[in-house]
């Protein structure tokens, strides 16, 4: 099959639901406070989109300016707590998962705390979290970094205890001290299970950067669409959702980049790059 | 047994380069690089004590190629890990270059039964890798693994990633992986068993080559009886459990060897013999485990 068919199958499903989800609407068989139509909520997408001020070069850069919608400014603003948490809460997991997989005594000692907080879900910190940080970004940052720790720490220790033998045997056969090998065999090694908690970290960090901002911030998607329920504006609040939505494909898109490249070597991978 | 003896070649008669032939024929009245007297390895599995190897007295000159022939279960493995410093033996004396072997080293390098290369480096990061470790200045490292990528014919191969090449084509760079370090000695085991016929013919017949003109001591593993009679200096005829050196069987047959001559093949009859009365011990101990 070629691309252009396999594109025009994708798009079916999707235009059918949003042509009778218009339909409906428009026969005025729903409430457009309850549902609003398609058509409504692109336009409303849109002026969500634009710049709240017209151009002016004194104040800002063409490219600021393009960005200075309320739009852009809350993806940007939830962007960037998904990035820092998640760098934050990965950054934490990446080295301890090592030492965990790697040496039984630290798995021993620290594993049985993490088994007992791993099963809270990172929402019931919110309470404590403004306890502790306050309101803004800290609490939310938290939040995050506390949802994208345990996967990418689970698949990492994973990861490195199913590192095959064989490879640490011949790295130390060939002279490989202890970082070496944790450096060029045991962390190569373990890449494609350390990728898959990044995938899931992610995700969470998706998850809880919306909540987060419902909570203590004044700006974010997640904000925002909370503040849209206030002023019963559904069509804002679904501009914001499938705002959500095509910021998660962007990641996930930009993930599958990455994780192909790293992993390049695997086998598996390079048959339906 | 007079071991020193025992499976002394005529280098006049071997393949390759007679000059450095010759002078690795005259390095093996050397005393052996490899002493192991009284070994013994015993494994606990399944709550019972499994002895591996028992008593095995084995002196291995420098410069000579060993095969370790014996069916499954022999211990021929266990001995060359035991060797190679990654599980050391319970009791004995094992000595490598004179000194105890307490660890892996690069003195002894391994080439694996599995393809043990590092999948996620290319062939040339591969061969590389010992190098690095020792630290040795980038431009040497990258002449030298040139020059060895060249010598197995690997050069154009050498932007690729294991999971792209042959099995022959990996055990090559395996062989070159390990060359780059240039150790005294080469621990092999059953590297060529994955592979077709053809290929192992080959690689065997490059292993020879790259023996005969840098002379290591080669310990190399095999169940094949044709492939130890092929390569070896010396046959070590392994016993079913516990492991014991049933029988040193030298090779004095000229290299490049034919298999189909009547010499080899008496030599294989004779070999093929003390192999398959353990091979038979071996079975009966499947079945008398199946039975009870």
């Amino acid at each position: 099959m070629t691309r252009p068919e396999r594109l025009a199958r994708s798009v079916v499903v999707p235009a059918l639901a949003l042509l009778v989800w218009e339909a409906l609407s428009r026969a005025g068989k729903v409430s457009p406070v309850i549902l609003p139509a398609p058509s409504q909520v692109l336009v409303r997408w849109w002026q969500y989109l634009l710049p709240l001020e017209p151009y002016d070069a004194s104040k800002l850069g063409r490219i600021a300016w393009l960005f200075s919608g309320e739009l852009p400014q809350d993806a940007l603003g939830s962007l960037y707590r998904v990035v820092v948490g998640f760098l934050i809460g990965g950054g934490l997991a990446l080295p301890l998962g090592l030492f965990m997989g790697r040496i039984p005594l630290v798995h021993d000692l620290l594993n049985p705390v993490l088994e007992i907080v791993r099963p809270i879900p990172p929402i019931a910190f919110i309470p404590l979290s403004i306890l502790w940080f306050g309101l803004g970004d800290p609490p939310a940052l938290f939040l995050i970094a506390l949802g994208s720790f345990f996967p990418v720490l689970v698949n990492t220790v994973a990861g490195v205890r199913n590192v095959d033998a064989i490879y640490i045997r011949a790295a130390q056969n060939l002279g490989a001290g202890e970082v070496t090998l944790f450096r060029r065999v045991i962390l190569p090694a373990a890449m494609p299970y350390i990728l898959t908690g990044v995938r899931v970290g992610i995700g969470v960090a998706f998850i809880v950067v919306i909540v987060a901002e419902m909570t203590a911030v004044n700006k974010g998607l997640g904000y925002r669409i909370l503040e849209a329920r206030e002023f019963m504006w559904s069509d804002k609040i679904i501009a914001g959702m499938v705002t959500i939505g095509f910021c998660g494909l962007g990641i996930d898109f930009f993930m599958n980049r990455l994780n192909r490249w790293l992993l390049r070597w695997h086998r598996g991978l390079s048959d339906h790059a | 047994m007079d071991s020193a003896t025992a499976w002394r070649v005529d280098p006049c008669e071997l393949v390759g380069a007679p000059e450095e032939l010759r002078a690795a024929g005259a390095g093996r009245g050397s005393p052996s690089i490899i002493h192991l007297a009284g070994v013994r390895k015993a494994f606990r599995a399944g709550g019972r004590e499994v002895l591996a190897l028992d008593g095995i007295d084995l002196d291995i000159a420098e410069g000579e190629l060993v095969c370790l022939l014996g069916p499954s279960g022999c211990g021929k493995s266990t001995l060359l890990n035991a060797i190679a410093g990654f599980s050391p033996p319970t009791s004995g004396t094992l000595l490598a270059n004179g000194r105890p072997v307490t660890g892996p080293g690069p003195d002894r390098a391994m080439v694996f039964q599995e393809y043990a290369l590092f999948p996620w480096m290319t062939v040339e990061a591969n061969v590389a890798f010992g190098l690095e470790i020792k630290g040795e200045p980038p431009a040497a490292i990258r002449e030298r693994v040139a020059s060895l990528l060249g010598q197995l014919g690997l050069t154009e191969f050498r932007d690729r990633f294991p999971k792209d090449l042959s099995g022959g084509m990996r055990q090559r760079v395996a062989i070159a992986r390990v060359l780059a370090i240039d150790p005294p000695m080469l621990l092999m085991d059953e590297p060529f068993g994955a592979l077709d016929a053809l290929t192992r013919r080959n690689l065997q017949d490059e292993l020879l080559r790259i023996w005969a003109r840098l002379r290591k001591t080669i310990v190399f593993v095999t169940h094949g009886i044709e492939e130890a009679i092929y390569l070896a200096d010396r046959v070590v005829v392994m016993t079913y459990r516990p492991g014991r050196v049933k029988r040193l069987v030298p090779v004095e047959l000229p290299r490049p060897r034919d298999t189909a001559s009547p010499e080899f093949n008496r030599l294989k009859r004779e070999v093929s013999a003390l192999v398959m009365e353990e091979q038979a011990r071996h079975e009966q101990a499947e079945r008398g485990a199946t039975a009870s």
